[in-house]
């Protein structure tokens, strides 16, 4: 008789029909219970009007949608990295001159397999670089030659595969810079050209070694003397400097964990942590720009996106140009591993402090974790 | 019984040690037992088969609760250790939730998860539970409708369908009793199996049933051999009550037949209400009709063992009570939507008792007749098992879309 159950329903007119007694008996049911009038009550996001029906209940404000958030918080200690930390915290590695004058940034990165909470109280056992995820956001300037001393401390041979220009020998690929567990491996390489990059592992199988957690952003900044033509754009990029200093610079990756593996994301965040910006918002200074490195490295779905909510930015695809590709949208959408600089500010007279919201435009993955809050303020206190 | 023996033997003292030293026998097992568990806690002797392999996870949604406060789940434990709930999802989207009791769910705990969330009127929704591993258990709805709730006003327009499809045609059935009272020989034999046909399709019709909630139900109750030990118990307990003096015949074997038919009915309650807590609440015209007539038979069947005798009109009624009452009762449980697995063990008896009948129905026939088994291959008893079982196969197709 149960088998009746789901086609009697999706035969809703024929259930219409009604009946001398039964039907007189459902609506006599639905009235009673005080269904009809529910639909539209949430609809208006007000909760239920105890005046219109027969139970009486206290109004329910959590059902006026504000509840649709994870439940608890992320133990940032145990995880031994804090996302809003993560935001500001840049890897520029040890600086050394070499004979030919040249600056030589060492920068010491390690594979280890690591379980992380993702997601208040879900545990995923990732695999990392220097025990963080994304990694370490390696930053560095436009001619710089960098060494990278790569050490896989995990349970499967890993890599680091950068977007970058490089030799064969140094792309960290099958029999070119794949390291077995327990080994090591240094890729060498000039920083160029200049713009928002990444670098990932590129063991196989790709997919699992990137929705792992194995990904980071790679940063190079444009050299002021070699752009004279946009020398002050160029100086506001240039980590260190005062000009960049005015900068509200934020590293920001936007990536999702297939908790279940079955080939779909369960968790979307920007920085691995489901609604971590949305419970702890960025603080941001009103009259001083910010520039976002963003990074799309979500596995199995074939984009994501960034919308920010009553302002409009400008884009740079790629970071590799120092004028921008997009002007004034408020939205971008990247496939994974594009990635590009966002440039805006709260500074006019439209924007008043409080909360600006930014999340990803596909409501799913907002809905799944990946949206968060500015607190745009006057000062930081 | 041994002690009377013991006092009333010469050699008392001898004969006391005898059973001492049995139950000392007798706590040798559970000694053993309990070394061996102890053992097993305390020096973890199977270490080494732990492969670092994550638990085995388990979740079933029993019941499923909607009103004006969003969603309510009752959830039970069923894995190789207790379960965390970590997350809620609704249509892919994160939502607060509320567990009572708060924390790890035993194996074969439960817990109730009331999530806020504002569900759509006719709508379909997908509750998805995450784990602390990231493990997820999905529970369909199919159609988002309120629960509805025991009050007075619903529970007599329930009891209003239930006497549609349960006693009504039960009653009706009853109403051939004067027409069928000449009956002849032929004509006896030809009822009576027909009642045999027709229990035999509500005895496949139930356990099918029966075994459809079981597999809704958490794995541990081990649903499709919960069903069967039911209904093997229930039919052989009520063997065992029916044979206490004599066969049943007359009056005793119709109210059997009655209960056997009150059980089915429970279990077509069970479904209807299941039916209206599922949003189902509109329950078509013409599937109630097909009820009445599918069930009119029923009727029929509990008057054919006494139509040689002449019981007061007031059993009449209870008989009709007896058999139709249960839809009633089935239609209250099944739409306060409550765990499959009583719907499966309340199906399981039912069938257990349609056995039981039709092997009392049999044993009438049989006696009836000089040729004992040989009489059941006669022409009436054939013809008529034959309509009772295609009667109810054509009347179910009004009720099975």
């Amino acid at each position: 008789m149960r088998r009746w159950l789901p086609s009697l329903v999706s035969r809703r007119g024929f259930l219409g029909a009604g009946l001398v007694a039964t039907a007189g008996a459902a609506v006599t049911a639905r009235e009673t219970l005080g269904q009809s009038g529910m639909p539209q009550r949430h609809a208006g996001h007000g909760g239920y009007d105890p005046a219109g029906g027969g139970t009486p209940a206290t109004p329910n404000h959590a059902t006026a949608h504000g509840a649709m958030i994870t439940v608890g918080d992320v133990d940032n200690a145990r995880n031994g990295f804090d996302p809003t930390a993560m935001l500001t915290d840049w890897y520029t590695g040890e600086v050394s001159m070499l004979p030919d004058g040249r600056r030589l940034r060492t920068f010491e990165v390690t594979a280890e397999d690591k379980e992380i909470e993702i997601a208040p109280g879900v545990m995923f056992p990732a695999w990392t670089f220097n025990g963080r995820v994304p990694g370490p956001a390696l930053r560095a300037t436009e001619g710089d030659r960098l060494r990278i001393v790569f050490k896989n401390y995990g349970s499967h041979p890993h890599s680091m595969h950068f977007h970058g220009i490089h030799a064969a020998r140094m792309d960290g690929v099958p029999r070119a810079g794949v390291v077995q567990p327990g080994e090591e491996f240094v890729y060498e390489f000039d920083a160029k050209p200049f713009g928002c990059h990444l670098y990932h592992c590129h063991a196989l199988p790709l997919a699992r070694h990137i929705h792992k957690g194995m990904y980071g952003i790679f940063v190079i900044d444009p050299d002021p003397e070699k752009r004279p033509e946009f020398a002050d754009v160029a100086r506001s990029r240039l980590f260190g400097t005062p000009e960049n200093a005015e900068w509200q610079e934020l590293a920001m990756v936007m990536n999702a964990f297939d908790t279940n593996f079955d080939g779909e994301n369960e968790f979307y965040a920007c920085n691995t942590i489901a609604h971590c910006y949305a419970k702890q918002p960025i603080k941001v200074v009103r009259n001083r720009p910010v520039r976002i490195y963003l990074i799309n490295m979500t596995e199995f779905d074939p984009i994501n996106s960034f919308h920010l909510h009553a302002n409009f930015f400008d884009y740079f695809d790629q970071g590799t140009t120092l004028t921008p590709t997009l002007r004034t949208v408020d939205l971008i959408t990247q496939c994974q591993a594009q990635r590009g600089i966002i440039e805006f500010n709260f500074a006019d007279e439209d924007h008043e402090p409080g909360l600006y919201m930014f999340h990803a435009h596909q409501s799913e993955f907002t809905e799944l974790g990946w949206m968060g809050m500015f607190d745009v303020v006057e000062a930081v206190s | 019984m041994n002690e009377r023996v013991v006092v009333e033997n010469t050699k008392v003292v001898a004969d006391e040690r005898a059973p001492r030293a049995s139950l000392l026998w007798l706590v040798a097992p559970f000694v053993v037992l309990a070394a061996a568990l102890w053992w097993l806690v305390a020096a973890d002797p199977l270490a080494g088969f732990n492969n670092g392999a994550p638990p085995v996870e388990n979740l079933t949604v029993e019941r499923t609760i909607l009103d004006q406060d969003g969603l309510r789940l009752l959830v039970r434990g069923g894995g190789s250790e207790a379960m965390h709930i970590a997350q809620v999802q609704v249509d892919a989207a994160y939502w607060q939730f509320e567990q009572t009791p708060p924390g790890p769910i035993e194996r074969a705990g439960t817990a109730w998860i009331s999530v806020p969330f504002p569900w759509v009127l006719g709508e379909a929704h997908n509750v998805t539970l995450v784990t602390n591993t990231g493990a997820t258990f999905e529970h369909e709805i199919p159609v988002a409708i309120a629960t509805p709730v025991a009050t007075s006003g619903a529970l007599a327009s329930q009891a209003l369908l239930g006497a549609f499809v349960g006693i009504l045609p039960v009653a009706i059935g009853l109403m051939f009793y004067p027409a069928l009272r000449g009956a002849g020989p032929w004509m006896m034999s030809f009822l009576l199996a027909m009642t045999i046909g027709l229990l035999g399709f509500l005895l496949i019709d139930t356990i099918e049933e029966a075994l459809e909630f079981a597999a809704a139900s958490a794995p541990l109750f081990q649903g499709s051999a919960m069903v069967i030990l039911a209904a093997a118990a229930a039919f052989l307990i009520l063997m065992a009550i029916s044979r206490r003096e004599r066969r049943p015949s007359g009056l005793a074997l119709a109210t059997y037949i009655a209960l056997g038919i009150g059980l089915h009915n429970l279990g077509e309650g069970l479904a209807i209400g299941a039916a209206f807590a599922a949003g189902a609440a509109g329950l078509g015209t013409f599937l109630v009709m097909g009820f009445t007539l599918h069930n009119i038979t029923e009727g029929i069947a509990i008057a054919a063992p006494i139509l040689k005798t002449r019981p007061p009109l007031s059993r009449f009624a209870a008989l009709a009570l007896l058999a139709g009452g249960p839809a009633v009762l089935g239609i209250w449980l099944g739409s306060l939507a409550y765990a499959p697995h009583w719907s499966a063990l309340a199906l399981a008896i039912g069938a257990g008792a349609i056995l039981q009948v039709i092997v009392e129905v049999s044993a009438a026939l049989t006696r009836a007749n000089e040729e004992r088994l040989a009489g059941l291959l006669t022409t009436p008893v054939l013809a008529g098992a034959g309509s009772g079982v295609a009667f109810m196969y054509l009347t179910a197709m009004l009720v099975k879309i």
